[in-house]
């Protein structure tokens, strides 16, 4: 199945289910090249194994979440840092 | 929002809302695709009285408050309107006078949303104008704009880089991605332009 191409508001229903805080005003650092993004600004690729959030410079995964019945894959590997701003 | 069918089957969209904060109803678009599981139910079957489970708002990152200032540049894309109209309703609400130029491009004039309110709201304000383009196909007499947006147009429509108005991007990925590459060869500042692509998902 194509690849679609979003960003990383798309995948902010998702992710919403799985933290606590807003997580696409949230900062991530790329483990791969250093570049720094709000999670609404990078990349997000869905298809139907799940979604994976995409570094804007490098293309490093950053985010890979994937959905079964009754739980959620999370590999968050391609961040090194992670910034929250306290609501 | 959450879809339970009797038999227990769960389906999950995402949809933008399109009302500001002050209005009292909660209005989301809707966008029917042809081959959508969840979209033609919406538009075609769900009556009133019917019960929805809705989760949000989610995602802070395209937004704006009246207390950020303008001026705006508002560029949408189809149903990519619809955050920008939540923007546009928000200002009026509030009654901001954050110069407003709001360009939209639809398909035709049908495939256009929220026209006449549009054209309501700018009536009345000197300081929130509307240029639309339309690019498959035009009323008799159109005047306005009849092709894709470009860096032509964004030239002529957008303010000055010099005012370093906030732009917003909303639509098919495209579309977003011409418009926000256009912007800043044009000079403006590439973290005051905020995209936000628009496409069938589940998240």
């Amino acid at each position: 199945m194509d690849e679609l191409r979003l960003d990383g508001n798309a995948a902010g229903g998702l992710l919403g289910e799985i933290f606590p805080f807003e997580m696409t005003t949230a900062q991530v650092t790329c483990a791969k090249c250093g570049s720094l993004w709000r999670v609404g600004q990078a990349m997000v690729y869905g298809h139907d194994m799940g979604t994976i959030v995409r570094c804007a410079s490098c293309d490093n995964a950053l985010i890979r979440v994937g959905r079964i019945p009754g739980r959620y894959l999370l590999d968050m590997g391609g961040v090194s840092y992670i910034q929250v701003e306290e609501a | 929002m959450r879809l339970t069918a009797e038999d227990g089957y769960q389906a999950q969209r995402s949809y933008s809302i399109a009302s500001a904060p002050e209005d009292g109803r909660l209005a989301l678009v809707v966008e029917q695709l042809e081959d959508g599981e969840v979209s033609p139910y919406l538009t075609d079957e769900l009556r009133a009285g019917d019960g929805l489970e809705l989760r949000g708002p989610i995602g802070g990152w395209f937004t704006w408050e009246a207390r950020e200032g303008g001026p705006l540049l508002l560029v949408a894309g189809g149903s990519g309107i619809a955050p920008l109209m939540a923007m546009i309703r928000h200002r009026a609400a509030v009654q901001s006078d954050a110069p407003t130029r709001l360009l939209y491009s639809s398909r035709s004039r049908e495939d256009a949303i929220y026209v006449e309110e549009l054209d309501r709201l700018a009536a009345d304000d000197g300081t929130l104008e509307v240029f639309h383009t339309l690019t498959r196909s035009q009323p008799p007499g159109w005047t306005g704009h009849s092709r894709r947006i470009d860096r032509e147009m964004l030239e002529e429509i957008a303010p000055s880089p010099e005012r370093r108005p906030l732009a917003f991007v909303c639509g098919p990925t495209p579309l977003v991605e011409t418009v926000a590459a256009a912007l800043v060869e044009l000079g403006h500042e590439p973290a005051r332009v905020k995209t936000e692509r628009f496409g069938p998902t589940g998240g």
